[in-house]
């Protein structure tokens, strides 16, 4: 389901981070959602219309207004930058109703958030959640310099929400974060793989369950070198430019995959391969490891090709 | 005796993948008499095994448990008094104790129950059967639970129903569900058949 | 008020009736002439003015007395009612959701009023009349689910998600096909469904979870499933199945037509917004071979379906100790001639 919006307030919060206000153009109330949920915002240029996935950052009980923040990635395929050049307040913009892939697990008797930079956002729902729920939970923030630091314009002040600058020499120690924590916590990660990485290895060593171990990873698509593919169905071939994903391409064949994160997380556009002479470039979060070894499924919305021929189930 | 063998069967019914070590780690360790013998087997493999490790012995004395020393035991004569010893530990345990579960179906089921209630993920719950075939059974009619049930069908000890043993399984209870075998004709019951593994 | 309900029984002297136009109306749930297992989902509400689909929760003319049979149930057995301490979010998804479409789709017959968390909330045919605070549980007689669930027809499972899984953590179930919450509460969508013969071998529970999993708020389907039942009983629960059980063996050539009831379950699936817990509410209908048969397509299928059904499915939904006798008297109503596709009757 899309909602047409308006764009009501535009915020630089850090040199590379703005904070974008979505509300109904009548005032009506929009969708409420749960803490970690994200949208997935439209960003139409010429003919071609790309979408990105954005973690909402608003109260999730409030049905006035969606919230997201948006890091400018020079080197992607132009989404944030387009966000961050071309929209600004008054203007109309597409988004789809909330879903989410990171959500908190209530059952937990504490809940441990490690945001690092940009994947501070998808916490900031999360915090407003677990304090209407009364759950108790700590916040710990790692950015590597204040400056950078967006997050902290949107945290509040508060014990159990700890700020880890590297510069300033407080780096973030994982495992005296999850030593000795009640048995019944959850940890929830978003941010760099090497984060992500980092606090599983940590709670694997400390024998943590991994069902109580949460991480978000997902990014908008690489871009890459171009390449062809081939649709069964019709023979049609299709060249992914280097600034498009294979999803977006398909979408502007006007070739029909479903999909909803974008970001390599939900599954739902997996899509059979029948040819493929060559190499996937796996960077989704989906595909088991045997299943990328296979090279008989692929998820458009992240994933690349190398090769002579790569023909899909289409 | 090693861990005993079971028929495959549907996804509700569980599993006992037996017990391996996974170190010094803090453990919580429960078991009846016949369970005892997995413990000692486990220290066997791993002697570090017991260094944290809580033992509870239920129905048993200490004497059965021929291992290295483990931090602490406790006794209980029953699952009922065992519970709040249970139930205690695992309220100050932290992340990454591991819980190990040994003896009959009836104690890994009930154990598993409460630690499944106090947030206790069930990948991380270990357990190895050992001691006789017999289950732990709820009336789904009287609700009542009667333990040690041996043969198919078998007499509920509450409502006095004949029961039927099916192997669906609720883990929040940690009972296997017995159903009224003559509900449509009264008194037709089939003969009466020892439960196998 | 512009609906009139039935005054009727689902136990002891079982006075329950379909009105002409609730036979009419009646969710056949055969679109063809043979049955198997299917994941048969479809978007929903959306259907044809007046029938159950047209609405996300139909009301009919036999909610006061299913009403009033949940009433019974609960007052002899609690735990017909549960809901694990983490689901009370959920309870208040499924309760704004609940009370919202009814204001809006019956306005004759609920009416709620919001400011912010206050809420006035009035069920007229229930004589109901309650405000409340939202997401404040003192403010109601009992839990959130628990409270619009007593004033709604059919069961209703709410399943948390987690760990690539639905795991079945609150519920309202008082006229299931044979299901027991109290057991199978805090269940994942497997162990729940461990005890359905076949469907795990066919991967249909495989495809129904992957599918589950995907639907997003404002995506709501639904599905159509069924068994028989003796009588036009709502509670042919496990925990009373010494009760009922003689009945199923009461059926004869004379009585059939008017005993055995096709029981229709109407399964909806909702995202609710606040939890990301689905919603699974379970409608049950009930006509009895009589009352189908006066639609002639629905004779023809009922009786091509019901005897060539699988024996294993035959016994899975309870019938196969009748099947003989209920092919024998549909068999009047099948002339041979062929049925039309989909499940609403010929014009």
């Amino acid at each position: 389901m899309k909602l047409a919006l308006k764009v009501t307030e535009v915020e630089t919060l850090s040199p590379l981070v703005k904070r974008f206000r979505f509300e109904d153009p009548t005032g009506a109330e929009l969708p409420v959602f749960s803490g970690g949920a994200h949208i997935t915002v439209e960003m139409p240029e010429g003919d071609i219309i790309r979408r990105n996935s954005y973690s909402l950052i608003s109260d999730p009980y409030d049905g006035s207004a969606y919230e997201i923040a948006v890091r400018r990635e020079d080197q992607g395929r132009g989404g944030s930058l387009y966000m961050h050049t071309k929209v600004s307040e008054g203007d109309e913009i597409t988004v789809s109703t909330p879903s989410n892939l990171f959500q908190l697990d209530l059952r937990a008797r504490k809940h441990v958030l490690i945001g690092g930079g940009i994947g501070i956002t998808p916490f900031l729902s999360q915090l407003k959640q677990l304090d209407m729920e009364q759950k108790p939970y700590e916040l710990h923030y790692a950015a590597r310099t204040r400056d950078e630091a967006a997050g902290l314009k949107l945290l509040p002040e508060a014990a159990h929400i700890h700020v880890h600058i590297s510069d300033e020499g407080a780096r973030m120690d994982i495992g005296a974060i999850l030593d000795g924590q009640p048995l019944g916590t959850h940890v929830y990660t978003c941010g760099p793989e090497g984060l992500i990485e980092a606090v599983a290895d940590q709670a694997a060593r400390l024998n943590w369950p991994e069902t109580a171990v949460h991480s978000e990873a997902f990014t908008a698509p690489p871009p890459g070198e171009p390449f062809d593919v081939v649709v069964k169905s019709t023979g049609q071939s299709i060249t992914v430019k280097a600034d498009q994903s294979l999803l977006e391409a398909l979408e502007e064949a006007k070739v029909k995959v479903e999909y909803s994160c974008r970001g390599g997380a939900c599954g739902r556009c997996q899509t059979k391969v029948t040819t493929c002479d060559g190499r996937i470039l796996h960077n989704d979060h989906w595909l088991s490891e045997d299943e990328r070894g296979a090279q008989q499924d692929i998820m458009p919305c992240m994933s690349r090709f190398k090769g002579t021929r790569l023909e899909l189930d289409l | 005796m090693p861990n005993t063998e079971f028929t495959p069967s549907i996804p509700s019914r569980p599993t006992y993948t037996g017990l391996v070590s996974q170190g010094a780690a803090p453990a919580i360790m429960v078991a009846d008499e016949a369970g005892a013998g997995a413990l000692i087997d486990l220290a066997a493999s791993d002697a570090s095994v017991m260094d944290h490790a809580h033992v509870v012995l239920i129905g048993c004395g200490v004497d059965v448990l021929r291992t290295p020393a483990p931090a602490a035991v406790h006794e209980a004569p029953d699952f009922e008094a065992a519970t709040p010893v249970i139930t205690q530990l695992l309220g100050e345990a932290r992340m990454g104790t591991q819980l190990y579960l040994a003896g009959s179906e009836g104690l890994i089921g009930h154990v598993s129950a409460i630690a499944f209630a106090q947030g206790l993920p069930l990948d991380v719950i270990q357990s190895e059967h050992r001691g006789p075939i017999a289950r732990r059974m709820q009336c789904v009619h009287c609700k009542g639970i009667t333990e040690d049930v041996t043969t198919d069908p078998f007499t509920c000890s509450h409502c006095g129903l004949t029961l039927f043993v099916r192997d669906h399984f609720s883990r929040r209870l940690g009972v296997f569900q017995g159903v009224c075998v003559d509900a449509e004709t009264p008194g037709v019951v089939p003969e009466t058949v020892e439960i196998r593994p | 008020m512009t609906m009139h309900f039935n005054d009727e029984t689902f136990r002891g002297d079982y006075t329950y009736h379909n009105s002409p136009e609730a036979i009419r109306r009646f969710p056949f749930p055969f679109d063809q002439d043979s049955y198997m297992y299917s994941v048969n989902i479809e978007q929903h509400p959306g259907g044809p003015k007046g029938t159950p689909f047209e609405f996300k929760f139909d009301v009919d003319e036999h909610y006061v007395a299913e009403m009033k049979d949940r009433e019974i149930t609960l007052a002899e057995d609690p735990l017909r009612c549960q809901s694990l301490p983490h689901m009370e979010l959920a309870g208040w998804d499924l309760l704004e959701l609940i009370m919202v479409s009814k204001a809006r789709d019956y306005p004759d017959l609920f009416t709620l009023h919001r400011d912010g968390n206050d809420w006035h909330w009035i069920n007229k045919p229930l004589g109901i009349e309650k405000k409340f605070t939202f997401l404040d549980p003192t403010t109601l007689p009992c839990g959130p689910m628990e409270y619009i669930t007593r004033q709604t027809q059919g069961d209703f499972a709410l399943l948390h998600e987690r760990d690539g899984n639905l795991w079945m953590d609150a519920g309202m179930v008082t006229s299931q096909a044979d299901w027991s919450l109290d057991f199978d509460v805090g269940m994942n969508f497997f162990e729940w469904h461990a005890p359905v013969p076949k469907a795990r071998k066919m991967g249909v529970f495989d495809k129904a979870l992957k599918f589950l999993l995907a639907v997003g708020q404002g995506q709501h389907y639904r599905r159509l499933n069924w068994t028989m039942t003796v009588n036009p009983r709502l509670d042919t629960s496990p925990e009373n199945y010494h009760k009922w059980g003689p009945e199923k063996r009461t059926i004869t050539p004379e009585n059939v037509g008017q005993k055995q009831f096709l029981r229709v379950e109407l399964q909806t699936f909702f995202r609710l917004p606040r939890s990301n817990a689905l919603a699974f509410p379970i409608r049950c209908y009930l006509a009895n071979l009589e009352d189908l048969a006066i639609v002639p397509k629905w004779g023809r299928r009922l009786h091509r379906v019901l005897r060539d059904i699988d024996p294993d499915l035959a016994d899975y939904k309870g019938f196969a100790v009748n099947q003989e006798t209920i092919v024998t008297y549909l068999s009047q109503f099948d002339d041979g001639a062929p049925t039309s596709p989909g499940i609403f009757p010929d014009a």
